[in-house]
């Protein structure tokens, strides 16, 4: 499995590290309850299109968001991460 | 001819030309109403409906799978049995688990190769020994036999590891003497066997496609071969858990990942054990057949391909290097993927679920194959009874909101640490 980092080119993917599901949101300023539980423990998991996270760590240090099938590992897209 | 093994049937056999030998459990059409329908022919499920059948009398029993029985996990592992465990939840259920292993050959008569050679996990540095020592002693505590060895006695056992590695010096181990491995297959195969005997259906090739729930139950599921209606289901999907989970509108703690196994060329006997090399995740054994079984962690990304990628394939070859280095000299026969259900804990869910009647055993991250007796035995108690196992009962859906997390790791919901 390669990488193509907008930055650095197709790179092999021991260069980066993973971040996971791409598409959790941070429960915002609520104390600890089902939102945080849902954030923190639960998963899509999906079988196919996936949106992760994941971390240029011997490059550019940039982080991605790939859209990558798990059932193929193909992967669909790159981007980097709006600031 | 010969419906029950022994050394006169299979005398027998081999005098007449091995020509009575029958299939070992039937291809039944599925019915249209089992009382109870487990999802996933894999070891978990299977032991489920045995036990299910032979410890609480319920006869009609379907298995369903979706591809063949054995395709899955229980076929793809490296076959180590152990009961090493630290935490309190899950020493007695793991130690139970040792214990049918011990009888499960006479259970259900047949040659499951249960060869308990040991488990011995190696430790490098002072800090690591005093955590095994521990281990060892929580071990004890519970009646489970452990062994703390130093270099020495290292080395009497397996003069051939790289000891005075610059970097991970071998100082001593922690040995489980009744650990060792067992013939994978079999275990399918056995448990198969057993409980078509005991009536079960086992429907293979036979995918569920749905879970029809009414009023708040579980009615039955949706499948290839049509809608088999159902009394209870028991989900034991592994890798798949959160995919047929999703199917009853369930989301769970857990997260599919790829670990790949190896075997290298046969040789002679080599390594009588089954070891672990401390300073990373790798482990190694040697099968009857002569090839050297080995793996190390999980790929560390949502995967349900069954297929690894290289650069971990390499990180386990370094690690055998750094034990052992006259690996080195042998080559590699073959390696393989199977999708992990890594849950956020490391640790195992049996339990029922939100919905009427549907039960859930899954999040078995990378150490099901060894569990698959108590698994099964618990996941029976909990279908027949509606209530936990004694030995099974930390093992609950809902301890992720409420904090009784069973992290051995002590490593986070972060599904690559456990």
């Amino acid at each position: 499995m390669r990488l193509t980092c907008p930055h650095c080119g197709n790179r092999g993917i021991e260069e980066f590290a993973y971040g996971g599901d791409a598409d959790r949101r941070r429960p915002d300023g609520e104390p600890f309850g089902q939102a945080w539980m849902d954030y923190v423990y639960l998963r899509r998991n999906p079988a196919g299109a996936h949106r992760e996270w994941w971390y240029h760590a011997s490059g550019c240090r940039a982080w991605l968001v790939v859209t990558r099938d798990t059932t193929t590992h193909v992967v669909a897209s790159v981007q980097e991460v709006a600031r | 001819m010969t419906d029950r093994f022994s050394i006169f049937t299979l005398l027998g056999e081999a005098l007449s030309g091995h020509r009575g030998w029958k299939p070992q459990w039937r291809d039944p059409a599925p019915k249209p109403h089992y009382d109870v329908v487990i999802v996933g022919g894999g070891g978990h499920g299977l032991a489920t409906a045995y036990y299910l059948a032979s410890q609480h009398g319920i006869g009609n029993i379907a298995v369903v799978e979706k591809g063949w029985i054995g395709s899955g996990n229980v076929g793809r592992n490296t076959t180590i049995v152990r009961s090493n465990y630290l935490l309190p939840g899950n020493i007695p259920f793991y130690e139970w688990s040792l214990k049918l292993w011990e009888g499960l050959e006479q259970d259900i008569n047949y040659n499951a190769m249960v060869s308990q050679r040991g488990v011995l996990n190696l430790y490098h540095s002072d800090g690591q020994r005093d955590a095994y020592a521990r281990r060892g002693n929580a071990m004890r505590l519970h009646g489970v036999d452990a062994e703390l060895l130093d270099r020495d006695a290292v080395r009497a056992k397996l003069p051939f590891l790289d000891f005075d590695n610059a970097r991970f010096p071998i100082m001593g181990g922690l040995l489980q003497p009744r650990g060792g491995t067992v013939r994978h297959d079999a275990v399918a195969w056995g448990y198969a066997r057993a409980a078509d005997r005991r009536g079960v259906d086992i429907l293979q090739n036979c995918e569920v496609t749905g879970i029809r729930i009414e009023g708040g139950r579980a009615t039955g599921v949706e499948t290839s071969r049509g809608f088999i209606g159902a009394g209870k289901i028991g989900l034991a999907c592994a890798g798949n858990s959160g995919r047929v989970a999703a199917m009853a509108g369930l989301r769970l703690p857990i997260e599919s990942h790829v670990l790949t196994a190896f075997v290298s060329e046969g040789l002679k006997p080599l390594i009588d054990c089954v070891v672990t090399f401390g300073a990373g995740h790798f482990y190694i054994s040697q099968s009857d057949k002569g090839g050297l079984v080995f793996g190390g962690s999980i790929d560390g990304y949502n995967s349900y391909a069954q297929r690894g990628n290289l650069p971990i394939i390499e990180d386990v070859c370094e690690e055998g290097m750094a034990l052992m280095p006259a690996l080195g000299r042998l080559r590699m026969l073959r390696h393989w993927g199977g999708v992990m259900d890594m849950s956020m804990d490391g640790s195992p869910i049996i339990d029922r679920t939100d919905i009427g009647g549907l039960y859930l055993n899954a999040g078995w991250c990378i150490g099901g194959f060894k569990a698959t007796p108590a698994s099964g035995w618990c996941f029976a108690h909990l279908i027949a009874r509606d209530e936990p196992h004694r030995v099974a009962a930390a093992y609950r859906l809902d301890r992720f909101a409420t904090g009784r997390l069973l992290d051995e790791a002590g490593a986070g919901a972060d599904v690559a640490l456990h």
